[in-house]
């Protein structure tokens, strides 16, 4: 990898993606690394989590649901990056809390993540004392504890640090919104992930929005990446509605930072939904922004690009979406029939034994 | 100055050493003991700390078990976090526990929540070592008491020892604990108080206070440096017919109530002694336990004598004597309690 900052045209050379100007794909061969069952696998994964993301929101208008944040709009990103260390088979995970299709892909099941979203006992990261899929899902290599921003960063460069010392190659994936890189503690993971090496890769989800803060209020520079530089490890800026884009930097970055160290990935990302349930974006975003932003929407824009290059066919994808809505309506309604945390279990797990 | 009598008593061979010798001991052990056992923290590698508790570690074990870290608590703490999710045990350093506030999200808000907010599956085995304490001319920012603040946290442990003995024992214990634990070191004890320690291998349990010294008129609790001004008072109430029960709670959390309480319910009166603010602290809990499990025994007011409400220990030795409950302060008041 250059240890300069790049375009995503850029970022993708060498490769056989290729783009035309208007964005869209021509008949190409696969990326390093995957077989179109790996697309078609992603596809569905991805159909999945955003027909869930849909129903929980509804879910937060029927008052079944107390809080949710969604992924819609990051999903190219955040599953891009998680089919990369999925591949690699030795990466761990310190997602953060827009990331609900990353967890949800990460093998979820649908009843799962409605357990969490409705804050049912079988809720597989907290057992329903955390906000949604927010706590550990070891089983999948994901950690994350809080919703302070920017807390996971040194946490997972401490993670680096104790796989390194138990002798092991894993690769730390850490994500993160726009919002921060504002924290200290951004700063302070960087600055120490890179004099020591860590093969730590951060993840920033560029939504352009700190809840309502835009980045030029935010910060001077364009771009996130571009403050790689300054801790001496490669950045690059990645089209973040582009799954392959997203797989392939990510594929790289994981080859750089076990061998050389950290990497900083800035995926540009949307925001299709408000912050969170809580939120109404109507009163700081310009008018039709959003609508802008979702004629790239990240799932159509994959399924499309399946469908040009004859992965899948319509009645393919009309099969997929089907089965997602059904998993979707079934998850539903298992979680909602379950049962929440008794009240005896108040008090357990303050401790380790 | 250091390796001075070595003593054997009943079957074990004792030598006086002083609280950063035991300190320094127990870290050295657990660290041979366990490979997942590492030290990070400011100034911790060849200068071997400030108050030299990792001296010639770096050397014994490299530079790669003992990290010399960036001046940035944060994320020393977060970074410790992290480890111990590995699995390693990381005991960061806070160089004063003044500089703790930096880092305190990682360790209040995130390590002390970690288990329960993984519903048990993530533990945080890590000892959070900080230098406490004034006495030492060390100012509103070198010699802060801050056990409160943990003390009043769900899923931290606090440790506050005060003779070497317990420090080596307890610090031990506490490497090997899977919960975050942060270890108090009284920074004035760390030269001025010697006692006797094992050479053979110990530890001591986290939880369980001791008693000091035995006695009948009345109870003081205390722990760090304060626990040597009070045994220095009693000592002067003996003179006086008063037989005070001195109390070394060793561990703030979790707290040995049934140590407290029976010894309330001997002697009918209770103190307790802290250089921490006296509003909402360690004693003030203390005395809220006595009036709800000892009522019907106490003989007497709980009293409490504490650092006063000034945001810290001032500068000057005029100010720094005023707010540090010494062994006459101690005295007169557990005077009045007894002839209460």
């Amino acid at each position: 990898m250059p240890r300069n900052r790049t375009t995503s045209a850029q970022a993708s050379k060498g490769t056989t993606q290729e783009s035309r100007a208007n964005g869209t794909r021509t008949k190409s061969p696969l990326p390093k690394g995957l077989k179109t069952s790996d697309l078609v696998d992603y596809y569905t994964r991805m159909v999945q989590a955003r027909s869930l993301d849909e129903r929980i929101w509804a879910l937060n208008r029927q008052g079944k649901v107390p809080i949710a944040a969604s992924s819609q709009g990051h999903e190219a990103a955040e599953l891009g990056s998680l089919l990369a260390a999925e591949k690699d088979g030795d990466c761990f995970l310190f997602p953060y809390y827009r990331d609900l299709a990353l967890k949800v892909a990460a093998g979820l099941t649908p009843v799962q993540t409605m357990m969490s979203f409705m804050g049912k006992a079988g809720d597989p990261y907290s057992g329903g004392r955390q906000f949604p899929l927010q706590g550990a899902d070891l089983p999948h290599n994901i950690i994350q504890i809080s919703n302070v921003v920017a807390a996971g960063l040194t946490q997972s460069v401490g993670y680096a640090l104790g796989c390194r010392m138990a002798g092991e190659q894993t690769v730390v994936l850490v994500y993160f919104g726009d919002g921060a890189t504002s924290q200290g503690e951004t700063h302070e993971a960087m600055n120490f992930a890179s004099i020591h090496k860590l093969p730590v890769i951060f993840i920033c989800e560029n939504n352009r929005y700190a809840i309502s803060t835009p980045q030029s209020t935010q910060m001077v520079v364009e771009e996130v990446a571009s403050r790689a530089a300054g801790y001496g490890f490669p950045g690059f800026t990645v089209d973040g509605m582009d799954l392959i884009s997203c797989y392939e930097a990510t594929r790289e970055a994981i080859t750089h930072a076990r061998a050389q160290g950290p990497v900083l990935l800035e995926m540009m990302v949307e925001r299709f939904m408000s912050h969170t349930t809580d939120d109404d974006d109507r009163r700081y975003r310009p008018e039709g922004e959003v609508e802008k932003a979702r004629q790239r929407d990240p799932v159509s824009t994959f399924g499309q690009t399946l469908l040009d290059q004859g992965i899948l066919t319509q009645s393919k994808i009309d099969e997929i979406s089907a089965e997602a809505l059904k998993a979707t309506d079934e998850a539903t309604d298992i979680a909602d029939a379950s049962n929440p945390p008794d009240e005896s279990v108040l008090h357990d797990s303050v401790y380790s034994p | 100055m250091t390796q001075s009598t070595a003593l054997k008593v009943k079957g074990s061979i004792l030598a006086v050493k002083s609280v950063i010798e035991a300190v320094r001991e127990a870290i050295t052990e657990e660290m041979s003991r366990d490979s997942k056992v590492f030290v990070m923290g400011e100034d911790v590698g060849v200068r071997g700390g400030v108050f030299l508790a990792t001296q010639g570690l770096s050397e014994e074990f490299g530079n790669n078990r003992i990290i010399d870290a960036p001046l940035a608590e944060a994320s020393i703490m977060g970074i410790a976090l992290g480890a111990a999710f590995r699995g390693m045990r990381p005991i960061p350093e806070v160089q004063f526990s003044d500089f703790v506030w930096p880092s305190i999200n990682q360790l209040i808000g995130e390590a002390a929540r970690t288990c329960y907010g993984t519903n048990g599956a993530v533990q945080v085995p890590m000892v959070i070592r900080m230098p406490y304490g004034g006495g030492i001319r060390g100012g509103l920012f070198h010699s802060q008491n801050v056990e409160t603040h943990f003390f009043h946290t769900p899923g931290l442990k606090v440790i506050a020892p005060g003779t070497p003995y317990d420090a080596k024992g307890l610090l031990k214990s506490a490497i090997r604990d899977n919960n975050p634990v942060v270890f108090l070191e009284h920074k004035k004890t760390y030269r001025l108080v010697r006692g006797e320690v094992p050479e053979e291998e110990y530890t001591l349990p986290i939880g369980k206070a001791d008693i000091k010294r035995l006695g009948s008129s009345v109870t003081v609790v205390s722990y760090g440096l304060t626990l040597h001004y009070c045994l220095e008072a009693a000592e002067e109430l003996a003179g006086e017919g008063i037989d005070v029960e001195v109390v070394d709670l060793r561990t703030l959390t979790p707290l040995d109530t049934e140590t407290i309480i029976q010894s309330v319910k001997k002697t009918g009166k209770l103190a307790v002694v802290h250089e921490d603010n006296i509003t909402g602290g360690v004693g003030a809990e203390i005395a809220a336990l006595a009036a709800d499990q000892a009522f019907e025994y106490l003989d007497g007011p709980v009293v409490r004598i504490c650092g006063p409400d000034v945001p810290t220990m001032p500068f000057a030795q005029t100010l720094e004597d005023a707010y540090m409950p010494t062994a006459d302060k101690i005295a007169a008041g557990l005077r009045n309690l007894a002839v209460y």
